[in-house]
């Protein structure tokens, strides 16, 4: 029997596979069978202030938008005033999920304001979470702005909602940064316990026929893995932080690669909303087949064995495509 | 400690009304509906009456339905009631009579409301009370919203303890709606005064098999009439009993009412009896000229039924020698108005002749009742011959009955802040009012009454809003004359009305402007600059658009200009008025998200930095003056009376400007240039594919295209677009799309719908919005030109949905709200027959935007014709319509009876030609018209009888096209029995069903057309069950044509739906999806949800047509694909939806998951019945 147990921002977990946020989180039944299945632990879809602070704005618009405008009609809705315009919904939610499952249960939040960070951190943790995870969700569209005001962005919000909690903080960034490695120790000294690598966003995608942006968010493919086993390898050991490998593992096979290049713990989403919840049990159970054919003791054996500092070849790791071709001539 | 809240009437009445009752009863009418939307709104959030339940409140299909449900509820033991007003009552009246026949316990509250006859209105007065004072109820009125709490209550008890069931009403909207402090009835006091043993033996008489009687019975002569006096002891004890609840109430809560309740000088020689709101102003007159010694005094009429000629004899004074009965109603023909008959019949039976009594009119339809008008009473009544049935308040210049009144008499006390604030209706200045009237009355511990005034418009209205603040209460019922304090919300308001006509000297004026402190002054006209000057105004400006845009609020400028007001009005000390409002906005928007608490905080903070004072000088500057309402070449009645009604002065015109029987012109509403929109399209022919949907989804025609010969540019204004016509018919011709600048709306609709875009910046289409003020002089000239260019030839106009819209619409610039769904339809169907169609239009929407003055948009072609519209009651418009096919068939056989019969004189050939003309197109109807015109020459010629005869009725041998138009409250709900009556008929008529699925015009209100999941008023909690499925019932009549139609999603189905129900010779229906305020999202976004609707199968597209049943063919063409799209990319756009998704998240998802079921489920039947091969 391989020990599969792992550690996560301090939380002890009993293998590294965590439900991802998805919509399956949104369902306390579906969640219950996530972790009878044998997720680790399960992280919320986002609380997303954005949306809050759209759909207040666009009730409030719409609605009072046209009132005392006509005689006879003063107002045009029943009164709202108990729709569940704040976060309570989703707080209640995660009250719910914390009353169903032992699995630790790990609240992701995407802000929008540095108040508003601050502010739905504390009510999760107030409601239950064993955790958080930021997911920061910034497109530097303006010019103007420096790449250094973009890393001050992420690392004043740290600090502001490591100022109210004390439960373990994730931060699940973009690998859209010039110098991962540097922002990570930043990201520790703001107060963070972990990375989560990595974000995928939504992309515009294009109408050609009726020239219309249209945005999109298609599921994760295996091939989006490599790309995290690289930067895991790069920070494993490197910046103190746990690490969490995101997007891409769907079979054993890739959680292998990302549990070797760093990774304290996988998630797995998209391949969740392929295969059903059942999968994250199946694929817990195959890596636990490998290490055994393998003779590993433990999971936490091969965490980090082929990072960039334990790698045989690094440079390989370091510089893919460009160092190999290189390679080849070179032994000619 | 009683606790004082402000409150309007409604919700004073509706709170009582909520507490002692087991079952309510409601169906919207103005301006009653509020009451109904109180209860609904409190049993939905679980409120709970005297004894712990929730009141069942259930809407009915109409106001009779309403009356039917609360006898049955009655009768079987519930305590019940319902709301309404006018035609609402009218319609309760035989239930009414039924219910006080069987001496049954009832309180039924109404917001007394004029009842339609020349003219439909919404405004108060006692016609409609007036109408079941025979009925056998008790009447009690009150006259300010803390009377209609108490008296709802007294009413409760009267009724539980003389069984006499009881009208409890007040004035609609001077009552109803206006806002003062009402110390509020507790559960207590309500459980103290409420009769337990009245409501014991009202379960007592309960209908029940367990101890059963019968009621209900016929009665024969020989028992009948006895029987009907069996009751009088009832009605005997009734004033009696009203009486001692008064005085149990005064006991209780210290206030006190009397039955007939006296107030002025103890010896006075002159009184004034009325009843109602009115009374405020009368009182306060008789105050003023009591104290001044004048031996004057009032009694308010509070029990009006039964008539209690004792108390009204112990209430007037025996120095009393001259009585003006004052009554708010006109019962033409009559000796008198009511309330005058009963005094003159007091009196008479009480040996008062020394009396002499004399009785007037005053105050119909909400007409300013003012102390100057109570003062001319009074001197009226100094006369020798005082003179009898008068009016006051109006100029009677034809039959001489009004009384002259100086209208600079003013009482108001000078402690009393008065302030006048002109608003948009959608910049939110009413709420803010609102919200103050709150601030100062609640929290402040000061007395405040608030008033608001509407425009008719739907789309960029003016609210007028009149507040008073004081030490004292506030008892002036009437508008507000002389303001010190001033603002106007909206800049080109200065343009359009005398805002300063009510600013007393040295008032405060605060105008939101767009130019500042320094520059304001030069841009101010001549008119504004005079009064500022003469009336020494302190001038305040803020950029209040700007600061609420970049705080967040869009175009609501409400908190930034209520904090401007309590910044400069003085009636509270500034930091504390500020601190008040901050708290306010926390408490009033808190709930409704922190967002939104922020960006109103960050508006108050921003708008005390931009507030300037503006230095003024000394005498007036300005070379332009406010230029004129309506243009110089409008005909002479729209210069002499509409323009005074646009001008805000339609109080002034006297009886003889009026037409005596409701009839008016038409072609109204393009003389009125409102320049409401920010911005308005622009057109760029170089991308334009002429495809004409930019015209054909504009709700107001205020984008039109035309096809013209090319001669129509040899006059244009420099600036003038045109470009070559794309198409066969008029090969060689010229094609402009034109924006009527000044009409139209800025709703973007046109812009969201172009289909042309650029293909180098496909941000750039060929319609685009651009800022009207530079645009607006060139757009004008463009217009007018546009205008003069020929009408094409309806004759070569090809039969599309494009050629739609090179036809002339005869429905333009309406009222409707901007982006209006309905309106579309309503255009289209005068583009196409037009001008041979009569409209009946059911009340609603469609009859507001459709006839609502001062300007109405059904308008004329060249030749002068156009539609005929009109508009009769609210239920019975598919009658109304029948009744016009009726009249038309019988005129048109009549024409052709009398052709047949003058022959001799007319000729075979031109008989014959006539009366077998197929007019089955435009060509066709054009030369039967010529036929008619040569006709008529040789009628001309002619001279017997009969010649005349047919001269008159000769039109009606051209086919003409009735429509009958209305909206799903009337189709689904009230008007539903006579629909179906109608469409069970043969007759040729097309009804024409603006779908907006909600009761858009009262405030939407759940009707039958309301689909499942959906949140509406009167569905507080989501409709949980599937929206009628009209079009299917229909259907089932097998000889109706019957169609489903979405502009916006196929405008081409639409056009051939409107052709061939027009042209079927029986009855058609046409169901229009229809966007709408009421849905909850912005309608620019209007056609893009109609798609959604139908690629979702929520709103699928079919045609059932008869005719094809005799081509071996399945009648019902299904116009539209399976449903491609969830359910849910439809309802996620729409705040009607997603209220329901927020508030309970799980009803929500059962109920979509149901709808979408439901939306599988139908279009499956409709595959079958359209299909059956492939179903």
């Amino acid at each position: 029997m391989v020990d599969l147990s792992t550690t996560w921002m301090g939380l002890e977990l009993e293998s590294p596979f965590i439900a991802g946020a998805s919509p399956l989180s949104d369902d306390v039944d579906t969640v219950k069978r996530l972790a009878d299945a044998g997720a680790a632990a399960v992280v919320t879809q986002s609380l997303f202030e954005e949306q809050l602070t759209v759909d207040q704005m666009a009730l409030y618009q719409h609605t009072e938008g046209h009132a005392d405008a006509h005689r006879e009609a003063l107002t045009y809705f029943p009164d709202y005033e108990d729709a569940g315009l704040g976060p309570e919904a989703y707080l209640k939610h995660i009250e719910a999920l914390k009353g169903a499952v032992d699995i630790p249960v790990i609240g992701s939040l995407n802000g929008t304001t540095p108040g508003g960070w601050v502010r739905y951190a504390k009510q999760m943790v107030e409601a239950g979470a064993d955790g958080l995870e930021l997911n920061v969700y910034y497109v530097a569209t303006d010019a103007s702005e420096s790449p250094a005001a973009v890393e001050q962005r992420y690392v004043d919000l740290v600090a502001g909602v490591r100022d109210v909690v004390t439960v373990p903080l994730a931060v699940k960034l973009s690998p859209f940064f010039s110098s991962l490695g540097h922002l990570a120790h930043r990201l520790k000294a703001a107060g963070a316990d972990g990375l989560v690598m990595f974000n995928r966003f939504y992309q515009p995608d294009i109408d050609i026929e009726m020239l219309e942006v249209t945005p999109s968010l298609h599921l994760s493919t295996p091939d989006e893995l490599l790309l995290r086993v690289r930067w895991l390898a790069a920070l494993y050991g490197r910046c103190d932080l746990d690490l969490c490998c995101t997007g891409g593992v769907h079979g054993a096979e890739g959680a292998i690669k990302a549990l070797m290049a760093g990774a304290q713990a996988v998630q797995m989403t998209s391949a969740l909303l392929k295969h059903g919840v059942d999968y994250i049990g199946a694929v817990r159970d195959a890596v636990h087949g490998w290490l055994v054919e393998r003779e590993y003791d433990s999971v936490s054996q091969m965490i980090g064995s082929m990072s960039l500092d334990r790698c045989p070849d690094p440079a390989a790791m370091e510089r893919a495509n460009y160092r190999r071709v290189l390679g080849v001539w070179h032994k000619f | 400690m009683p606790v004082t809240r402000i409150l309007d009437a409604n919700e004073a009445t509706a709170r009582v009304a909520f507490k002692t009752h087991e079952v309510i009863a409601i169906y919207p009418i103005t301006p009653a509906s509020a009451m109904g939307e109180h209860a609904d709104a409190w049993a939905a959030r679980g409120d709970v009456n005297l004894w712990g339940d929730v009141p069942r409140v259930v809407e009915m299909q109409s106001e009779g339905g309403a009356a039917g449900a609360v006898h049955g509820a009655l009768q079987a033991g519930a305590l019940t009631t319902t709301f309404t007003a006018s035609q609402g009552l009218l319609l309760m009246l035989p239930n009414l009579y039924k219910i006080a026949g069987e001496l049954t316990p009832m309180v039924l509250h109404v917001a007394a409301r004029s009842v339609a006859t020349h003219a439909l209105s919404i405004f108060g007065d006692h016609s409609d009370v007036y109408a079941c004072r025979q009925a056998g109820l008790g009447m009690l009125c009150s006259n300010s919203p803390q009377e209609a709490q108490d008296l709802a209550l007294v009413a409760q008890v009267a009724t539980l303890n003389s069984r006499i069931p009881f009208v409890h009403f007040f004035d609609g909207f001077r009552t109803s709606h206006e806002l003062s402090p009402v110390t509020l009835l507790d559960d207590a006091d309500i459980h103290a005064l409420m009769p337990m043993d009245g409501v014991f033996a009202h379960r007592a008489r309960a209908l029940t098999p367990d101890r059963p009687v019968i009621r209900g019975t016929a009665q024969n002569p020989d028992v009948f009439f006895q029987a009907r006096e069996s009751a009088n002891g009832f009605y005997d004890a009734c004033p009696g009993l009203v009486e001692a609840a008064m005085d149990a109430f005064a006991a209780r809560t210290g206030r006190r009412y009397r039955l007939f309740e006296y107030v002025g000088h103890p010896e006075a020689e002159r009184v004034v009896i009325m009843m109602g709101s009115g009374s405020g102003a009368a009182e306060e007159t008789v105050e003023h000229l009591a104290a001044a010694g004048e031996r004057v005094g009032l009694i308010k009429v509070r029990l009006f039924r039964p008539f209690s000629l004792k108390h009204l004899l112990a209430a007037l004074p025996e120095t009393a020698r001259r009585v003006a009965v004052l009554d708010r109603t006109k019962e033409p023909g009559g000796a008198g108005e009511p309330l005058y008959q009963d005094v003159l019949t007091a009196l008479y039976e009480g040996d008062r002749q020394d009396v002499r009594v004399v009785g007037g009119r005053y105050g119909l339809s909400s007409k300013a009742f003012t102390p100057a008008m109570v003062k001319g009473v009074f001197d009226a009544l100094e006369a020798e011959r005082p003179k009898n049935h008068f009016t006051v308040g109006i100029v009677d210049d034809v039959t001489h009955t009004s009384l002259p009144w100086d209208p600079d008499f003013r009482v108001e006390p000078d402690e009393v802040v008065r302030a006048v604030f002109y608003g948009l209706g959608s910049d939110g200045t009413v709420g803010a009012n609102k919200n103050s009237i709150k601030i100062i009355g609640e929290e402040a511990g000061l007395h405040a009454q608030g008033y608001f005034v509407y425009d008719s418009k739907k789309s960029g209205a003016m609210t007028v809003s009149h507040l008073r603040f004081g030490p004292n209460p506030i008892r002036s019922t009437y508008l507000i004359e002389q303001a010190g304090f001033v603002a106007c919300h909206q800049w080109s308001f200065l343009d359009r009305v005398d805002v300063l006509e009510v600013a007393a000297p040295g008032a405060t004026f605060l105008i939101d402007s767009p130019h500042g402190p320094d520059a304001v002054w030069d841009h101010l006209p001549r008119e504004v600059q005079a009064a500022i000057v003469d009336k020494h105004l302190d001038l305040w400006v803020i950029d209040a658009s700007t600061v609420a845009r970049e705080a967040g609020l869009g175009r609501r400028i409400n908190t930034v200009m209520q904090t401007c007001f309590f910044a400069l009005s003085g009636v509270l000390p500034k930091d504390d008025a500020i601190a008040r409002i901050k708290e306010k906005a926390r408490a009033t928007f808190g709930k409704k998200g922190p967002e939104v608490v922020r960006v109103n905080l960050e508006a108050i903070d921003a708008a005390l930095d931009h507030l300037h004072r503006v230095e003024v000088p000394g005498e007036v500057s300005a070379t332009r003056g406010r230029p004129p309402l309506v243009a110089a070449e409008a005909p002479d009645f729209v210069q002499k009376v509409t323009a005074v009604m646009l001008a805000g002065k339609g109080d002034l015109l006297p009886v003889s400007a009026f037409p005596p029987d409701g009839t008016w012109p038409v072609s109204t509403s393009r003389w009125e240039k409102r320049g409401i929109a920010p911005e308005i399209p622009s057109w760029d022919a170089d991308l334009c594919i002429q495809c004409n949907k930019c015209a054909l989804i504009c709700p107001h025609a205020a984008i039109r295209t035309k096809v013209y010969p090319e001669e129509g540019l040899a006059d244009a204004p420099a600036g003038f677009q045109s470009m070559p016509f794309k198409g066969k018919p008029f090969q060689g011709w010229k094609y402009t799309v034109q924006v009527a600048p000044e009409d139209c709306t800025g709703c973007n609709l046109c812009v969201q719908f172009c289909p042309a875009k650029d293909k180098r910046n496909p941000r750039h289409k060929a319609i685009d919005m651009v800022p009207l003020a530079p645009v607006l002089e060139q757009e004008v000239a463009n217009f007018d030109h546009f205008l003069a260019l020929p009408e094409a030839p309806l004759a070569d106009i090809p039969d599309n949905v494009k050629g739609s819209q090179l036809r002339q619409p005869l429905f333009e610039f309406s009222g409707a709200c901007a982006g209006c769904g309905e309106t579309p339809y309503v255009k289209l169907l005068t583009q196409l027959f037009g001008d041979r169609a009569l409209i009946a239009n059911a009340t609603g929407c469609s009859s507001i935007y459709g006839g609502n003055l001062p300007t109405t948009p059904y308008c004329t072609n060249d030749d002068g014709r156009g539609p005929a519209w009109s508009n009769s009651l609210f239920e019975d418009n598919a009658e109304f319509g029948l009744g016009f096919r009726l009249a038309v068939d019988a005129l048109t056989s009549e024409a052709r009876r009398l052709v047949g019969q003058l022959v001799p004189e007319i000729g075979v050939s031109l008989a014959e030609a006539l009366l077998g003309a197929e007019m089955g197109d435009d060509a066709a109807i054009a030369a039967q018209r010529l036929r008619v015109e040569d006709l008529r020459r040789q009628l001309g010629q002619v001279s017997i009888t009969d010649a005349r005869r047919l001269e008159q009725i000769a039109d009606y041998l051209v086919k003409k096209s009735v429509w009958i138009v209305g909206g799903d409250g009337w189709a689904y709900d009230i008007g539903y029995g006579g629909l179906d009556h109608v469409l069970a008929s043969d007759a040729d008529v097309n009804i024409l069903v603006l779908d907006t699925e909600v009761y858009s015009n009262t405030g939407g209100q759940q009707s039958k057309a309301t689909p499942m999941g959906a949140v509406a008023k009167f569905a507080a909690d989501g409709k949980g069950l599937a929206k009628k499925d009209l079009g299917l019932l229909a259907m089932m009549h097998d000889h109706v044509y019957v169609a489903r139609v979405a502009i916006g999603a196929k405008d081409a189905q639409t056009y051939k739906a409107f052709v061939e129900a027009e042209a079927w010779p029986g009855p058609s229906i046409i169901l229009a999806y229809s966007p709408c305020i009421a849905h909850g999202y912005d309608l620019r976004f209007g056609a893009e949800q109609q798609r959604l609707a139908v690629d979702t199968g929520y709103w699928p597209l079919y045609r059932f047509d008869p005719r094809r049943v005799a081509e071996g063919q399945p009648p019902l063409t299904l116009d539209s694909k399976a449903p491609g799209e969830r359910l849910d990319a439809f309802m996620r756009n729409e705040t009607r939806f997603r209220m329901l998704a927020q508030r309970d998240p799980a009803r929500a998802k059962m109920l979509g998951a149901q709808a979408q079921t439901d939306v599988t489920r139908r279009f499956e039947m409709l595959l079958r019945l359209a299909r059956p091969e492939e179903a």
